[in-house]
């Protein structure tokens, strides 16, 4: 089988081309004039001075997980290890028992998830039957020294805020 | 004793001249380099960023010398510096204004040449003794380059003392001292016309920035092929006198373009000439390098080889000659 061969016209073949020193004055003369441009105004460079200036975050970026509460504070989690079984990273360790506060049968004793292992699917965001696992903190940066600290568990993950309005979340979610 | 003390004077403040332009024409290589690629640079560390270079410093100083197994120790060690050292020596020689000259030597121009071409060899021992393929493989190349672009660098100069009839760099500057039109780069005016100084300028300009492994000549460090080039093995201090060797020929380069061919510390309109206007020209020159670098992709070896021997020393010869022959008509 014979390759197709595509012959594609030449370029740089004219004779001020082939001198070269033109096209390098050329070439200073751009660098020249991004270079007194941002010199002057560098209010419009392609970067963000990031310790400064925090990203922009949307309300559908997955960010750090939280479990959500009803409004008298319990948590909704029932325990159903939906979003264990659907972890594809296996980050999400939960234990169930008996419900003490009396709103169903069953809550988690521990939640943990190994945020060295997540991945930041969103799957048991989307597993969740009882809204109870979200991730829209808005957190996006989180380091530690050692794997244990890596590992956050229940009152952790049920004492943080979502980072946005429920309408803006709700219409987030329409989106998808 | 006062003769010592003079001479010691004269040593520290070169020293210390080379490694202060070392330190901040990094900072203003990484300034522009950002300001170019519409960034900042390092921006952080005090106003501009003017405390970055001492951190650097700092923390080169503190990090552990590294040698790698089966490397030459001695000469592993003595590379960097090496490639320092000449470039500190030839600031002995190299005048900034009248008075500001740590040693007025009659062979002057000799004798900065000989000392710029002797930090070839750090280069070649560190490729040498790092007991790397890709350090040896940059080392040879390096070598190839120097070679290549030493020729056609030193006929120019011997162009510059053809005209001159001298080899002092003092009496090479007082020849240019009028104004504009008697800078050796302007053929109008001054004891020489010459039409060719413009093209000769050119090709000094293309030599100091091949021979100072300049992009878009550094191919003795060209990231892409040979991951880091000769300093591949080096980290700390020494990897930093690689570094402030490489500034210090730099400014070794841009001091001689100002020398021979715009007139020194003269100003171009006869006023109160001095130290400050030789420093202007000389930093233009150095911003022009600094320019290029960000501007331009690497050549190849090839390209590199080939502009030196068929284009730059064919056109050197021919400038020589003309040059001669002009001085003998006129």
């Amino acid at each position: 089988m014979a390759a197709k061969v595509k012959q594609l016209p030449s370029r740089g073949g004219t004779p001020a081309e082939k001198v070269y020193l033109i096209e390098i004055f050329k070439g200073m003369a751009i660098t020249l004039k991004h270079f007194l441009r941002n010199l002057w105004d560098n209010s419009n460079l392609y970067v963000r001075h990031y310790p400064e200036v925090q990203p922009d975050i949307p309300a559908r970026w997955r960010g750090r997980h939280r479990l959500l509460t009803h409004p008298d504070g319990t948590p909704k989690c029932v325990a159903c290890f939906m979003c264990q079984t659907n972890c594809p990273a296996d980050c999400i360790m939960i234990k169930a028992g008996t419900r003490i506060d009396g709103v169903t049968e069953k809550m988690p004793v521990s939640f943990t998830i190994d945020l060295a292992e997540c991945i930041y699917c969103g799957y048991c965001v989307e597993a969740c039957p009882e809204d109870a696992i979200r991730m829209d903190t808005g957190i996006y940066a989180f380091t530690s020294s050692n794997r244990e600290e890596m590992k956050i568990g229940m009152t952790e993950m049920l004492s943080l805020k979502g980072g946005f309005p429920e309408e803006e979340y709700q219409k987030g979610l329409e989106g998808e | 004793m006062i003769l010592t003390l003079t001479i010691l004077l004269a040593v520290i403040i070169a020293i210390a001249w080379a490694a202060f332009n070392a330190a901040y024409l990094v900072l203003a290589e990484r300034r522009g380099a950002g300001i170019i690629q519409r960034r900042p640079g390092p921006n952080i560390n005090g106003p501009f960023g003017l405390l970055q270079p001492p951190l650097d410093g700092i923390k080169l100083m503190a990090k552990q010398l590294i040698i790698p197994d089966g490397a030459d120790k001695f000469m592993y060690i003595s590379a960097p510096v090496l490639v320092m050292c000449p470039a500190i020596m030839s600031f002995v020689a190299l005048p900034y204004s009248d008075w500001l000259q740590a040693q007025n030597i009659d062979v002057g121009l000799l004798m900065v040449f000989a000392f710029a071409s002797m930090g070839t060899m750090g280069i070649v021992f560190a490729g040498w003794s790092s007991r790397n393929k890709y350090s040896l493989m940059a080392a040879m190349r390096s070598v190839s380059q120097a070679v290549a672009y030493e020729i056609p660098m030193i006929i120019t100069a011997l162009t510059i003392t053809l005209m001159a009839g001298t080899t002092n760099l003092d009496a090479i500057v007082a020849q240019q001292s009028e104004n504009f039109f008697h800078w050796n780069i302007f053929p109008l005016f001054g004891e020489t016309h010459n039409i060719l100084m413009p093209f000769s300028f050119l090709i000094f300009f293309i030599c100091s920035m091949a021979e100072t492994n300049r992009a878009p000549f550094d191919l003795g460090e060209a990231e892409g092929e040979l991951v880091a080039g000769f300093h591949i093995e080096y980290g700390s201090m020494g990897f930093g006198l690689f570094f402030m060797g490489e500034y210090a020929n730099i400014v070794i380069g841009a001091t001689l373009a100002t020398i021979f061919f715009l007139g020194g510390w003269s100003c171009p309109f006869g006023l109160f000439p001095g130290v400050w206007w030789f420093l202007i020209k000389m930093y233009a020159i150095i911003f022009t390098i600094i320019w290029i670098r960000w501007t331009f992709p690497r050549t190849t070896i090839y390209g590199l080889l080939n502009l030196s021997w068929k284009i730059l020393i064919p056109a050197s010869l021919v400038n020589l000659l003309l040059t001669a022959g002009l001085m003998k008509v006129f």
